[in-house]
């Protein structure tokens, strides 16, 4: 129980009848990487709205870090450090690469309601916001605006402005969705390397990445968890190859390895 | 709310030049800088060659204007009831220096004061909702506000409060003399304008921007965004009811025009035909209006019809205003 830095207990999210989520009691371990894997529709997202609060949940109780987050607001759940990135890349498109990491780093000096100050005094930032930008590969583009970067480098964007926050655990959502498969290696590096000290738990469609990345797995299909478990053990599982694994012919490769 | 989207994400991205003369510290690049002392020229200029009464009457229209853009232009909040701080503050500036016999100053002061305080529990209400529904309810606010001002007995119903004092500066400048009075709005005027400048240049305006920009990345850095919104619309509220104040003083009278709903839609019309999101666009649309307004009035009830025109040919041909029109001709931000 003490090593489970989230759980959540028969978290169930309607809409309108409809059961996206169901009775979904999840244990993430601390300081693991945890995949969500199921197909779509499966209720993923909704799961991770859930979490960070994004939507309030019809019934059940979430816990991050032995607090009871149930009923908090999305900006509280962040800044007890449990923050998340997004399906479609967010960035701040107008912003400069720089400032994108630096509006995050910018939350170490509180609410900055100050409106009279100048915003010279953010300038402070932007050694920690460039040492940022180097570790995810980004220096040579601190000073583009953020919608003119790549695809992919905007997701390695979104991925040092949620690290300027110094999370203790991160809510990654299809962080390598619609790549390149090089772009796909260097954010599978990043984020090994990014995990460490930290809980990261993933929302991911490509098994290469769940099963080079993840040590538990937990699978979804119609908002309930199916089967949870090492890929190994997960991909053998008989019930999700017929619901998930089966239904994918790219993924067939994938099952026999375990 | 989406055209004011539309017209910020279609300004060009440039590498800004830094300002002269020490103004980037107040957040100007060269090209602003160069505009804001072209601005100040003719703030001093001005009266030698206009009517000073026209151009303070212009000037109280622009920082209104101003503060209107500080929520549209940089937060992307549609209000469709700043008439309701613009002429409350008016109303209470003119019963402040008339019946409680306050200096100018602290009258004007006073107008502020209503403003930001109608502006918490209106933004407090408003922000709420989103796009149309928060144009909708600060519409039925601003409604309730002219209904009240129509009934409560301070305000003199259809007659609204006349001939109100303007008084002395500090109990020493006299007012009453049209060049002296100019002063003192060009001062106020100047003083909001920089306000803005350093509000959207602030740490707490890079907030802004980022929820402007993407509202739940916002979110999930926690920042709690309402709260910044409801900061900045007191502030803007604030300031129009110092815009509103300051008019009351300069004709010595507050009436309903002034928290009319069609009072709205004017400081709409300015800053869309100026330009949204620009630091001078609203001044500029202002100007453009309230010009208009006032060599077009032998024309009649037709100013407003040629008003509306003007608008049409705004949103088809211009959309970023002329100030941002110019702007992207010149390749620099105004």
């Amino acid at each position: 129980m003490a090593d489970s830095i989230l759980e959540t207990d028969g978290m169930t999210k309607e809409f309108l009848g409809f059961v996206a989520v169901g009775d979904v009691s999840l244990k993430v371990r601390r300081g693991s990487i945890h995949g969500l894997i199921g197909p779509n529709g499966a209720g993923k997202t909704t799961c991770f709205n859930l979490l960070t609060k994004f939507l309030p949940p019809t019934r059940g109780s979430i816990r991050f870090d032995g607090r009871d987050i149930t009923r908090m607001k999305p900006a509280e759940v962040a800044r007890l450090g449990l923050v998340r990135s997004f399906q479609i890349s967010a960035v701040f498109p107008h912003l400069s690469v720089l400032e994108n990491v630096r509006v995050a780093l910018q939350r170490a000096r509180g609410n900055s309601f100050d409106f009279w100050r100048s915003d010279q005094v953010l300038r402070q930032y932007d050694a920690r916001a460039r040492e940022l930008l180097e570790d995810v590969g980004l220096s040579a583009y601190a000073h583009l605006t953020a919608g003119q970067l790549p695809y992919g480098r905007k997701r390695a964007l979104e991925i040092a402005t949620t690290l300027a926050l110094d999370p203790v655990m991160m809510l990654l959502d299809e962080p390598t969705a619609g790549m390149t498969a090089e772009d796909v290696d260097r954010i599978v590096a990043l984020v090994k390397r990014v995990a460490e000290g930290r809980t990261v738990l993933m929302v991911e469609h490509n098994l290469k990445v769940v099963e080079g990345l993840c040590d538990t797995i937990t699978v979804l299909t119609r908002g309930r968890i199916l089967a949870e478990g090492s890929y190994g053990e997960v991909s053998r599982n008989p019930e999700v190859v017929a619901a998930y694994l089966g239904t994918d012919p790219s993924i067939a490769g994938g099952s026999t390895h375990g | 709310m989406s055209a004011g989207h539309a017209s910020v994400a279609t300004l060009p991205v440039l590498h800004d030049a830094p300002g002269l003369l020490g103004l980037s510290a107040l957040g100007f690049n060269r090209a602003q800088s160069v505009a804001f002392l072209v601005l100040l020229a003719l703030l001093l200029a001005g009266p030698f060659f206009l009517y000073p009464v026209f151009l303070m009457k212009l000037l109280c229209f622009a920082l209104f204007a101003c503060a209107f853009n500080l929520l549209i232009g940089y937060v992307g909040l549609l209000s469709f009831g700043h008439a309701m701080f613009f002429g409350m503050g008016g109303y209470l500036s003119a019963h402040a220096a008339k019946v409680w016999g306050l200096s100018p100053e602290l009258a004007i002061l006073s107008g502020g004061v209503v403003g930001a305080a109608l502006g918490v529990v209106a933004g407090w209400i408003a922000i709420r909702r989103q796009g149309i529904y928060f144009a909708m309810i600060t519409l039925a606010l601003a409604q309730m506000v002219y209904f009240f001002c129509l009934q409560a007995p301070f305000t003199g119903g259809e007659d609204g409060i006349q001939r109100v004092p303007r008084g002395a500066l500090l109990g020493l400048v006299d007012l009453s003399r049209d060049m002296n009075l100019y002063w003192v709005v060009a001062g106020v005027f100047l003083a909001g304008f920089l306000l803005i400048s350093r509000i959207v240049h602030s740490p707490f305006g890079q907030v802004l921007t980022a929820i402007r920009e993407n509202e739940p990345r916002a979110i999930s850095l926690g920042y709690r965004s309402d709260d910044y919104k409801l900061m900045a619309f007191t502030l803007s509220a604030m300031l129009a009811g110092i815009a509103g104040g300051t008019k009351a003083l300069v004709f010595g009278i507050a009436t309903l025009t002034d928290v009319y709903w069609a009072m709205s839609g004017e400081v709409v019309l300015m800053t869309l035909v100026g330009g949204l999101g620009t630091v001078f666009g609203p001044v500029m649309g202002a100007a453009v209006i309230v010009t208009m307004q006032n060599y077009l009035a032998e024309f009649g009830a037709w100013v407003t019809v040629i008003q509306g025109c003007i608008f049409v040919a705004c949103v088809l041909a211009f959309r970023a205003g002329i100030v941002g029109e110019l702007g992207r001709f010149l390749k620099v931000r105004l």
